[in-house]
């Protein structure tokens, strides 16, 4: 995790910085639901499940806003050449 | 019995835990961002189910089995689906992935060694 922090900090694209997130919500999970099991929490997995959940739909809509932005750039510089 | 499923879970549990740091070095030390993608998208895919069926082994039988179950189905689904979107996005992005020889690529009669 704190590898992945690191990484998303100094990474050189915005790329590598939604890949770190992703990477450090996938541990976020599992950490959740491990520490929750030793620890004995009541009701932490379904905290692990909805992390899950939002980490995944945040990352599929970030993908898509920066693909989307990217095709409307390549469609403005071509109708202006 | 009980010893056996005790062993079997750290077993299980401890690779779960080498793969997530191999993740990590790999997301640090690789060269480019595909090589990062795959580090980072292979080694989780592997260690979310290894680490939740070592914990799964540890648990008494109820309902939270079920829970954790849906949780693993849930990160087998999504994991490799955000990983494709994310390598797509890329590159529609305009990055190309790093080739150690370009002219390999091209099929030039000086790339063969």
């Amino acid at each position: 995790m704190g590898m992945a922090l690191v990484r998303a900090f100094l990474g050189p694209t915005e790329y590598d910085r939604m890949l770190a997130a992703n990477s450090f919500g996938t541990k976020t999970v599992l950490l959740i639901a491990l520490g929750g099991h030793a620890l004995s929490w009541h009701s932490y997995l379904d905290v692990a499940l909805l992390y899950a959940m939002i980490n995944f739909i945040g990352t599929i809509a970030v993908m898509r806003f920066f693909e989307n932005r990217n095709q409307s750039e390549k469609q403005e510089s071509g109708g202006a050449s | 019995m009980n010893l056996l499923l005790e062993w079997t879970s750290a077993v299980f549990l401890l690779t779960g835990g080498f793969l997530c740091i191999t993740g990590g070095v790999g997301l640090l030390r690789m060269p480019d961002f595909f090589s990062r993608v795959h580090a980072a998208g292979v080694t989780e895919t592997l260690a979310a189910p290894l680490l939740l069926c070592g914990l799964m082994l540890r648990m008494e039988w109820s309902l939270e089995i079920v829970k954790v179950l849906m949780i693993l189905v849930f990160i087998l689904a999504t994991n490799p689906t955000a990983t494709q979107a994310m390598a797509k996005a890329t590159l529609t992005g305009g990055q190309r992935p790093l080739v150690a020889d370009p002219e390999a690529r091209e099929g030039g009669p000086s790339s063969k060694s």
